[in-house]
C-alpha cells in the first residue's frame, strides 16, 4: 500500500510538466506547420497566343481566408529547381504564367503563403505542358478591331469622295504660300532651299516631306527656279533625285531637272545643319522650306534662314521642335497639317476623302476620352465597381 | 508595267507586315524587314560617301566660291576613313596580341579616338550650343504680345525660365505656411510647382492632342501611299 | 561678390569695355531706335557674358546655387536606393557629345550612386556613338573612384547595336541574340557576370540617359509597357522631357529633366553619399545652374525689353 502511494505521488509532477510542455509546444508547432495546401492543380495551354502562356488552376486552400496569397512557380523540364514566378492574392484560383519558352515542357508547382510567409506543402504538375502557338494573336484582338475601324473609316471617305461627294477643307496658310515663296525666289534670282529632314526613308514623315519636295519642285521648274536639295541619307537623295526628275517631267521641263543639285552632305546631325547654315550664308536662298523630321537643328536652320531674310515654310509631326519652327519660320505646319500637305496640295478627290477620314478617326477618339475620362470621374466621384470595371476594360484590355 | 511592279511590291510588302503582326509565328517579320533596311541603309553609306566626293571634288575643279570649304570637306573625309580602316594608333588586343589590326579602333589614345575627342566633339557640342544663342535672338525678335494668346504665352514664358532656375525659388519662398498657416494652401503658386504643374498638365495635354494628330495622319499617310493613291515616287497619269 | 570683382577686375574691364560700342550707340542713336535696329550679335556678346562669367565665378569661389530636389529627382533617387548590393542594372545611355552638356552630369551621377550601392552595371547604347560616352563615363567614375570594381565581374560595356528601337525588341526577350560578344569582342560566356542573364526583364531597374531617338520613349514603347515588371528611371534633354511627362509615374516612375533634373539628383547623391567637398566633376549640373540662372534672367529682360519697344511703336501707329 505504501508503494502505490508513494509511486502517484511521484508521477504527478511529470503528467504536469508534460502537460504544460504541450500547451507550449501544440501551438508553436502548429504555427509551424504551415496552411492546408491547394490542390487540384492544372496547367493547360492559353488559348490564342504567340505560344509564351500557359493557364494554370488549382482549388482553393482550405484556409484561404487567412492566407496573404499563392505562391506561383515553374521549371522546365530540364532545370533542376522551381523559380518563382509571381505571389498571387488569396482568393485567386487561376492564374496566366507568361514570357514561356515556347519550344520547353514546363511544369508548376503552387503553394499557399500563410501568415509569417510560411508556405504549405507543395501541389504540382505532374506532366509537362507545352505552350503551342496559334494562328492568331488573341491579345491584340482590339487592336485589330481599333486598326480595321479607324482605316475602314479613311477608306470609306475615300470611296465616298471618289463618287463625287463634295469635301471642304479649311484653309492652311502656309502651304498656300509655297507657290508664292517659289515665286518670290524667282523675281529675286536667288534659289530656293528645301530640307527633307534628317532621318531616313524608314520615317514616315520623310516621306511626307518628299511629297511636298514633288510638289515645290514642280512649281520651281515651271518658273524656271532654281532648287537646291541637300540631303542627309543617301536612300533620301536617291528618293528625292527620283521625285524631282519626276515632277520637273510633269512640269514639262525635263531638260532643266539637274541631279547635281540634290546630294548627300552626312549622317551626322550637326556637321549636316553646320553644312546647310554655310550653304545659307554663301547662297542666300530667298525661300527655305524644312519639310521632315528634325531634333535640335531646327531654331539652327529657322534663324539662320531669318538672318539671310529668307521666307521659311515649316512642317514637322516632332512635338518638341514645332515651337521653335512656329517661332522662327513665317509659316509652320503642325503635326498632321504636314501629313495633309500632299493631298491638300494636289486637290485630289481620293486624297481629300483620306483628309476626311482623318477628321472622324479623330472624331471617334475625342469620343472615347471623353467617355474614359467620364467613366473615371465617376468611378472617383462614386465608387460604382460596375463602372470601374468598364474603364479598367477600356483601358486595360481594349486600349493595350 | 513600269508603274504597276513597283505599286504592288509596296502594297503587298505594306500589308503583309501588317497582318504579320496579328500572327504569332509572323511576329518577328517586321523586324527581319528592319534589320533589311538596315543593310540597305548601311550599303547606301558608300552610295552617299561617293556622291559626297564626286560633289565635292567637282566644286574645287570648277574654283567655284568657296571651293577651299569643299577642300577641307574632302581631306578630313579621307582622313578620318583612313585612320579608323587602317587603326592607326591602336594597340593589339590582349588576347591577341601577334594581330596588328586586333585591337579596337575606338581605343583611348588611338588617331580615330582623338580625333572623336579633340575635334568632332568640341565641334558638336560647338554647334548644339549655337541654340543658346539663336534662343536669346528669336526671343527678342519674335516674342511679341500681339494679342490675347501671345500674353498668355509670355506670360507662362516667364513662370517657366524663372521657375526653372533659383530665382523662382527664391521669390516665392515667402509662400511658406512657416510664415503664416494660410499660405499652406498656396505652396501650388509656388513659381518652381506652378512650372512643374504647366509642364505636367497644360503642356502634356497639347502634347497628347498634337500626338494624336500625328497618329492619325501618319495612318492616313501610309494608308494612302499602300493603296497607291499617294504615288510621288512614280509620277503623275 | 565684391571680393569676387576686386580679384577678377580685369574680366570686369573686358566685359564693360566690350560693351562700351552698345553704350555709345545707345548715346548717338537714342535707345528706342537702337533697340529697333539692334544687331543681333549684340545679343550673343550678352549670352556669352551671362553665361561665361557665372561659370568663372563658381570656378573661382566654387559656390553654387542651393538646389531643393523636385518630387520626380527625388523619385528617380528612391528607385536606385532602393536596390540591394549585388542587384542588376541596366545602364542605357543613348546620347551623344552634344547633349554632353545636359547629360553628362547624369551619367555621372547615375553611375556613382550604382556604384555606391554596389549593382551589378551592364551599359549599352542605341547611339552609334554612345559607346563613347559611355567609356568616358566608365574612366571618370569607376576608373578613377572605384578601382576595386572589376570589369566582367562588377560592370560590363556591352556596347552599341545598330536597328534603334528593334534591338529594344528583341533584347527584352532574348539579349544574347543579338548580343554575343560585348564591346571589346569578349564573348558574353566568358563574363562572369552575364551568367544567368537572358534578358533585360531580369535587370531590376533600367536606367536611360536619353537625347532624342532612339531613347526613353522607345523604352518606354518596347520594353516597359508590354513587360510591365520592367522598371525605368530616365534623364532627358529638356526638349524631350515634356514628351515624357505623359508616362509618369506608371510606365516611368523618375524622370530627370534637363540641367535642372540633373542638378536636382546630383544634390541627391551628394548628400547622400559624398559628404561636404565632392570633387567637381560630381558637382557639374550644381555649377551649371549658375549660368543657367543668368541666361534665362537675360532671355526675360530682352523679352521684356523688346515688348516694351513694341508697345511703344503700336501706340505710336495708333496715333
Amino acid at each position: 500500500m505504501s508503494s502505490s502511494s508513494k509511486g502517484k505521488g511521484s508521477t504527478k509532477p511529470w503528467i504536469a510538466a508534460a502537460v504544460a510542455c504541450a500547451a507550449f509546444l501544440v501551438p508553436a508547432l502548429a504555427a509551424g506547420q504551415g496552411p492546408a495546401p491547394p490542390s487540384n492543380l492544372t496547367a493547360s495551354d492559353h488559348p490564342w497566343d504567340n505560344g509564351t502562356r500557359i493557364d494554370l488552376q488549382w482549388s482553393p486552400s482550405a484556409d484561404d481566408a487567412s492566407l496573404l496569397g499563392y505562391m506561383v512557380r515553374r521549371r522546365t523540364t530540364t532545370e533542376d529547381a522551381f523559380s518563382v514566378v509571381e505571389i498571387v492574392p488569396a482568393g485567386t484560383s487561376a492564374f496566366t504564367v507568361s514570357n514561356l519558352n515556347r519550344e520547353a515542357g514546363h511544369l508548376f508547382q503552387v503553394t499557399a503563403l500563410g501568415a509569417n510567409n510560411v508556405e504549405s506543402t507543395p501541389v504540382a504538375t505532374t506532366a509537362p505542358v507545352v505552350p503551342t502557338m496559334e494562328w492568331f494573336d488573341g491579345t491584340r484582338l482590339w487592336f485589330l478591331f481599333t486598326l480595321i475601324l479607324l482605316c475602314g473609316v479613311v477608306i470609306a471617305f475615300i470611296v465616298l469622295a471618289r463618287r463625287g461627294k463634295p469635301l471642304t477643307l479649311r484653309r492652311i496658310a502656309g502651304l498656300e504660300a509655297i507657290d508664292d515663296a517659289v515665286g518670290r525666289a524667282t523675281e529675286m534670282g536667288r534659289p530656293c532651299l528645301f530640307i527633307p529632314g534628317i532621318l531616313d526613308m524608314s520615317d514616315i514623315q520623310t516621306i511626307a516631306g518628299l511629297t511636298i519636295l514633288s510638289r515645290v519642285a514642280k512649281t520651281a521648274a515651271e518658273y524656271d527656279a532654281k532648287l537646291e536639295v541637300p540631303t542627309s541619307r543617301s536612300l533620301v537623295m536617291t528618293a528625292a533625285r527620283e521625285t524631282m526628275q519626276t515632277a520637273y517631267l510633269a512640269a514639262g521641263r525635263p531638260e532643266a531637272y539637274n541631279p547635281d543639285s540634290i546630294y548627300y552632305v552626312t549622317d551626322e546631325q550637326f556637321g549636316y545643319v553646320a553644312y546647310v547654315q554655310g550653304v545659307m550664308v554663301r547662297e542666300k536662298p530667298a525661300a527655305c522650306f524644312y519639310m521632315g523630321s528634325f531634333f535640335a537643328e531646327a531654331l539652327l536652320l529657322a534663324e539662320t534662314g531669318n538672318l539671310v531674310g529668307a521666307i521659311q515654310i515649316a512642317g514637322t509631326a516632332q512635338p518638341a521642335q514645332l515651337p521653335f519652327f512656329v517661332a522662327a519660320c513665317d509659316y509652320t505646319l503642325i503635326g498632321e497639317e504636314f501629313f495633309a500637305a500632299s493631298a491638300y496640295l494636289s486637290g485630289e478627290p481620293d486624297q481629300l476623302g483620306s483628309l476626311k477620314g482623318q477628321d472622324v478617326g479623330k472624331l471617334l477618339v475625342a469620343a472615347g476620352i471623353i467617355l474614359g475620362v467620364l467613366g473615371a470621374t465617376v468611378v472617383a466621384l462614386t465608387g460604382s465597381t460596375f463602372i470601374e470595371s468598364l474603364v479598367n476594360f477600356f483601358t486595360g484590355t481594349m486600349l493595350t | 508595267m513600269k508603274r504597276t511592279v513597283p505599286l504592288l511590291i509596296t502594297s503587298a510588302g505594306g500589308f503583309v507586315l501588317i497582318v504579320a503582326y496579328f500572327i504569332p509565328f509572323t511576329q518577328n517579320w517586321g523586324e527581319l524587314a528592319a534589320i533589311w533596311f538596315d543593310i540597305l541603309a548601311a550599303v547606301a553609306f558608300i552610295l552617299g560617301g561617293g556622291n559626297l566626293l564626286k560633289t565635292h571634288l567637282k566644286r574645287m575643279s570648277d574654283r567655284v566660291r568657296g571651293w577651299g570649304y569643299s577642300g577641307i570637306v574632302v581631306v578630313s573625309f579621307l582622313v578620318t576613313l583612313f585612320v579608323g580602316l587602317a587603326k592607326v594608333g591602336v594597340n593589339p588586343s590582349p588576347q591577341f596580341t601577334d594581330f596588328a589590326w586586333s585591337g579596337q579602333y575606338r581605343q583611348m589614345g588611338g588617331a580615330f579616338w582623338y580625333l572623336f575627342q579633340y575635334a568632332f566633339t568640341p565641334l558638336t557640342a560647338t554647334m548644339f550650343s549655337l541654340l543658346a544663342f539663336y534662343i536669346a535672338s528669336a526671343a527678342f525678335r519674335a516674342f511679341r504680345a500681339k494679342n490675347l494668346e501671345a500674353s498668355l504665352l509670355l506670360g507662362t514664358a516667364f513662370i517657366i525660365l524663372l521657375g526653372r532656375t533659383f530665382a523662382g525659388v527664391a521669390l516665392t519662398s515667402w509662400i511658406d505656411p512657416a510664415v503664416w498657416d494660410g499660405f499652406a494652401y498656396f505652396t501650388g503658386l509656388r513659381l518652381e510647382n506652378l512650372t512643374v504643374y504647366i509642364m505636367s498638365v497644360f503642356n502634356t495635354a497639347g502634347n497628347r492632342a498634337i500626338m494624336i494628330g500625328i497618329a492619325l495622319g501618319i495612318i492616313s499617310t501610309s494608308l494612302k501611299i499602300l493603296l497607291g493613291i499617294d504615288r510621288f515616287y512614280l509620277g503623275k497619269d | 561678390m565684391i571680393e569676387f570683382i576686386v580679384t577678377q577686375w580685369w574680366l570686369v574691364a573686358i566685359v564693360i569695355a566690350s560693351l562700351i560700342p552698345l553704350a555709345m550707340r545707345f548715346v548717338s542713336g537714342g535707345l528706342l531706335e537702337t533697340l529697333r535696329t539692334l544687331d543681333r550679335r549684340w545679343i550673343f556678346l550678352l549670352l556669352l557674358w551671362s553665361v561665361l562669367i557665372p561659370i568663372y565665378f563658381i570656378g573661382v569661389t566654387g559656390r553654387t546655387f542651393p538646389e531643393v530636389p523636385s518630387v520626380l529627382a527625388r523619385a528617380t533617387f528612391d528607385e536606385i536606393d532602393r536596390l540591394s548590393p549585388g542587384d542588376s542594372v541596366l545602364m542605357a545611355f543613348d546620347y551623344d557629345p552634344a547633349s554632353e552638356g545636359e547629360l553628362g552630369p547624369m551619367a555621372t551621377a547615375f553611375v556613382r550612386h550604382a556604384a555606391e550601392k554596389k549593382l551589378k552595371m551592364y551599359f549599352m547604347t542605341l547611339w552609334p556613338i554612345g559607346p563613347q560616352m559611355i567609356d568616358s563615363t566608365i574612366a571618370k567614375v569607376i576608373t578613377a573612384d572605384f578601382p576595386e570594381l572589376a570589369y566582367g565581374r562588377d560592370y560590363v560595356n556591352l556596347g552599341y547595336k545598330s536597328g534603334y528601337e528593334a534591338v529594344i525588341k528583341v533584347i527584352v526577350t532574348n539579349l544574347r541574340e543579338l548580343y554575343t560578344t560585348d564591346s571589346r569582342g569578349t564573348g558574353v560566356q566568358e563574363i562572369p557576370m552575364m551568367e544567368g542573364i537572358t534578358n533585360i526583364q531580369q535587370m531590376k531597374l533600367i536606367v536611360n540617359v536619353s537625347a532624342g531617338y532612339p531613347g526613353t520613349k522607345e523604352w518606354v514603347q518596347y520594353a516597359v509597357t508590354p513587360f510591365p515588371q520592367v522598371r525605368l528611371v530616365a534623364g532627358a534633354t529638356g526638349v524631350q522631357a515634356p514628351l515624357l511627362y505623359p508616362y509618369v509615374p506608371r510606365q516611368l516612375p523618375g524622370l530627370l529633366g534637363a540641367i535642372k533634373g540633373a542638378a536636382e539628383y546630383e544634390k541627391l547623391v551628394v548628400d547622400a553619399y559624398l559628404g561636404a567637398n565632392p570633387h567637381p566633376k560630381y558637382l557639374e549640373a550644381l555649377r551649371r545652374m549658375g549660368p543657367q540662372l543668368v541666361a534665362h534672367l537675360l532671355i526675360i529682360a530682352l523679352i521684356v525689353v523688346a515688348n516694351v519697344v513694341f508697345v511703344i511703336d503700336s501706340r505710336g501707329k495708333k496715333r
